[in-house]
């Protein structure tokens, strides 16, 4: 479960040292676009060197951007990333067959290296193609979530970005749904003009509202923002605990339905407010009084 | 001899014992100066050196309000190496690194003693090779204040930048093409300097609004320009868009506000940096959310406190130095936008200056250490980049003292076992806010006691240094040169701390 998923140039020292300090549920490490060819190696073991001696230091997620399956770098990333302090692999201009590829050899680096965990993948949707394979991109053994590559895509489907979004509204959907089927979580594209805060405010509430479950972000002061977007509201919080204290009450007196605010309470609902208060113990947003 | 902060202070002088030492003394005060001679006109600075006959030995001031743009004591440092003076005795409020005639004065023996606030550029890499014969004394804003009325710091002429002056010799600072706004750093020069030059690019008839009167003033030189415009003021002071510098200023208004800082009449000052501001534009919202009216902010003003007085959020700005345009504009055209002079705001023998009336205050570090002591004057090296201004001032006259910075600068921890230089001592400091947490001066129990009831989480400063320790490594301990080239006076005129050459090679 997360809402919000920073990018951190793998190249950059001060960077990677501050990754952990803004709230961001998951840190995307990256290998790919940040990061020059001739910086690759570096990249590669100062994030390997921070992550040994940090990755259990907070309650945050690590994942790791890596170069393309079939490049030059693809395989050196994967030999000198992969361990025990990552938690999953993201992977640029995802197709199905990139996908198992991923994955066949992440169970050998897994047995090879002795690994305690399952790494998983998390693919990037970017292309017109793979928007076409989503659903069974989605399918697909360790895959966890989908990204929303919105720069790559729209160069892809040649189309220009625009702050109100309409040139993704068909991308957004697949993508959300094919996550809701296969209960993955569906991870919106970054809003790119980290200065523009209305655009940035608007672009994530419209990718909220749309059913988006999270958000990546390039610049930190994205992240409060989107973790709040893409939280339940303190209204619905009390709302879930009312609908589950009324089923407890119901089941007590033996009444197979009931209602909470005069309005009737069905099985999606208390399943719903189940899921808002999981979601809220998990990002802490059940305030205990503070006096 | 050693201080109560272990630190040296030689013999002649008075070792620093505590913040409140001075609260045994009264005030000194020497005459504020009379004068019955109608003010001179002069065209050239020379005119005015030879009309006062001034020579080797003497002791001239200035004041820093044109900042980086000042041309003025850059001028009269030409002139004293014209005259071949020497062994001169300056005091500038501040000395920044456009004041670059200064380094062949000191150089050649002209310049031999300096004393100032604040200090850095060419100047102060001259003086920490040991150029200076003499000695150099850091001082604060209300220390140099207090300093001037006592007489222990004698001022034979006080040249005063001044954008405009009308025909009597009365200056204002708010408007001309050199204006800077308030003029409060040089209040004390005016009235105790033995002469009193003004030297302005912007003659006119009369002023309906006055900074000095023509009362002390003695001459006028009336000259091209006294300064650059751009280096002034800024156009536009900015909040950092830095994202550890946000959260530390996050961070630091929700502290504020958890500490019930931040309620009706209360009141706040800040720096001008980008994390500073940041704070101000929080606290801003914080207020409006709360609908909460401050009684003032004072200090260095700039555009962000303007915007909070003309919304009613504040009664008052008390300023002494306008830090960008729209505060020198403010300053001209609302009435509760007020001038005060250093002393009014710094000076620790002022009936209720405005720096003991601060509810809190926001202030930077270059070091801290263990003890909170905080080094604002040397970086890391013991090369002199800054200097206390007010800081110590401030720090001692709120109630809740703030320091924010980021844990690793420049790959060093900000925090020290011990600092290079104490410009401020710890018992004046009660809260550090880094990105990686907030420590809590142990002697403020009341403060520890409240955010443990808020559940606010705190640490000890040694927990952040080992964090930082952690990141960086334990840097190499520098070594300090035996040479002593200066020193750092606190407030109340008892020394601090020692400043030390330092090697050209480091």
């Amino acid at each position: 479960m997360m809402r919000s998923l920073l990018f951190i140039p793998g190249n950059l020292p001060n960077m990677i040292q501050n990754a952990y300090l803004f709230d961001a549920d998951a840190i995307i490490f990256d290998l790919e676009d940040a990061v020059l060819p001739s910086e690759k190696d570096n990249a590669r073991n100062l994030i390997r060197e921070f992550l040994s001696k940090n990755s259990n230091k907070k309650n945050t997620l690590n994942f790791i951007r890596i170069n393309e399956v079939g490049g030059e770098f693809y395989k050196d990333d994967l030999e000198l990333i992969v361990s025990d302090n990552i938690d999953a692999i993201v992977l640029p201009k995802a197709n199905v067959s990139s996908v198992q590829t991923l994955e066949r050899a992440l169970s050998n680096i897994e047995k090879s290296k002795e690994l305690q965990k399952m790494i998983h993948i998390i693919p990037i949707i970017e292309q017109a193609t793979s928007i076409l394979q989503v659903d069974q991109i989605a399918s697909l053994p360790r895959v966890i979530g989908l990204i929303l590559g919105g720069e790559d895509l729209t160069k892809d489907v040649e189309v220009k970005r625009t702050s109100e979004g309409n040139e993704l509204l068909y991308s957004r959907s697949r993508i959300i749904m094919a996550c809701a089927a296969y209960k993955i979580t569906s991870i919106d594209t970054p809003y790119t003009d980290v200065y523009d805060d209305s655009g940035f405010e608007k672009d994530t509430l419209n990718a909220a509202a749309l059913g988006m479950k999270a958000k990546c972000a390039i610049h930190p002061r994205h992240i409060e923002f989107i973790n709040q977007a893409f939280s339940p509201t303190k209204e619905e919080i009390e709302h879930a605990y009312k609908v589950v204290e009324a089923k407890k009450n119901a089941e007590l007196e033996g009444k197979g339905s009931f209602t909470v605010d005069g309005k009737m309470v069905d099985k999606p609902v208390v399943e719903r407010a189940i899921n808002v208060i999981e979601k809220a113990k998990k990002f802490n947003l059940v305030k205990d009084d503070e006096e | 001899m050693k201080n109560s902060l272990g630190r040296f202070v030689p013999a002649e002088h008075k070792p620093f014992f505590s913040s409140d030492d001075y609260k045994d003394d009264s005030r000194k005060c020497v005459s504020k100066k009379t004068k019955s001679k109608k003010v001179e006109f002069f065209s050239s600075y020379a005119e005015a050196f030879d009309y006062f006959n001034l020579k080797s030995g003497m002791t001239f001031s200035f004041h820093h309000h044109l900042r980086s743009g000042d041309g003025v004591i850059n001028e009269v440092a030409k002139v004293i190496q014209e005259k071949k003076l020497k062994d001169i005795h300056i005091a500038p409020s501040s000395i920044f690194e456009s004041y670059t005639e200064l380094v062949p004065c000191i150089e050649g023996g002209n310049i031999t003693l300096i004393h100032t606030s604040y200090m850095n550029g060419p100047v102060s890499t001259v003086v920490q090779k040991g150029l200076l014969q003499g000695e150099l004394v850091m001082q604060t804003h209300g220390g140099r204040a207090r300093s001037i009325e006592s007489g222990e710091l004698h001022i034979d002429v006080a040249f005063l930048a001044t954008p405009t002056v009308d025909k009597l010799g009365n200056g204002y600072g708010a408007f001309g093409k050199s204006a800077c706004g308030v003029l409060g750093y040089a209040i004390s020069d005016l009235e105790y300097a033995d002469k009193v030059i003004l030297v302005t690019d912007n003659l006119v008839d009369a002023l309906d609004q006055i900074h000095f009167s023509k009362n002390f003033v003695d001459a006028v030189i009336v000259v091209d320009k006294i300064g650059n415009p751009e280096g002034i003021v800024s156009g536009t002071t900015k909040i950092t868009r830095d994202p550890v510098g946000l959260k530390i200023a996050k961070d630091t208004s929700i502290l504020l506000d958890k500490l019930g800082l931040i309620k009706n009449g209360f009141s706040m000052q800040t720096g001008a940096g980008g994390t500073s501001l940041a704070v101000v534009d929080y606290v801003r919202s914080l207020m409006k959310k709360k609908n909460i009216k401050g009684r003032f902010a004072s200090g260095g003003i700039t555009s962000y406190y303007v915007k909070m007085l003309e919304e009613g959020l504040f009664e008052n700005l008390y300023d002494v130095q306008c830090f960008d345009l729209d505060a020198v504009q403010s300053v001209q055209k609302n009435s509760n936008h007020i001038a005060i002079s250093a002393s009014k705001y710094g000076n620790p023998f002022e009936d209720s200056p405005i720096c003991e009336q601060l509810d809190f205050v926001i202030l930077g570090a270059t070091e801290i250490d263990l003890d909170f002591n905080v080094n604002v004057t040397t970086d890391s090296f013991g090369r002199i980049i800054g200097g206390s201004g007010g800081h110590s001032d401030i720090a001692h006259g709120a109630f809740c003292t703030v320091i924010v910075s980021q844990l690793i600068k420049s790959r060093l921890p900000i925090i020290k076992e011990e600092v290079q230089t104490i410009s401020t001592p710890g018992e004046n400091v009660d809260v550090f806010v880094c990105e990686r947490g907030i420590a809590i001066n142990p002697i403020r129990k009341d403060l520890l006691e409240l955010l443990a009831k808020k559940k606010i989480p705190t640490l000890t400063m040694k927990q952040l240094l080992d964090e930082a320790h952690s990141i960086t490594g334990i840097p190499n301990k520098i070594p300090r040169s035996s040479k002593r080239i200066g020193l750092v006076e606190y407030r109340d005129g008892s020394i601090i701390d020692s400043l030390y050459q330092v090697e050209s090679n480091v």
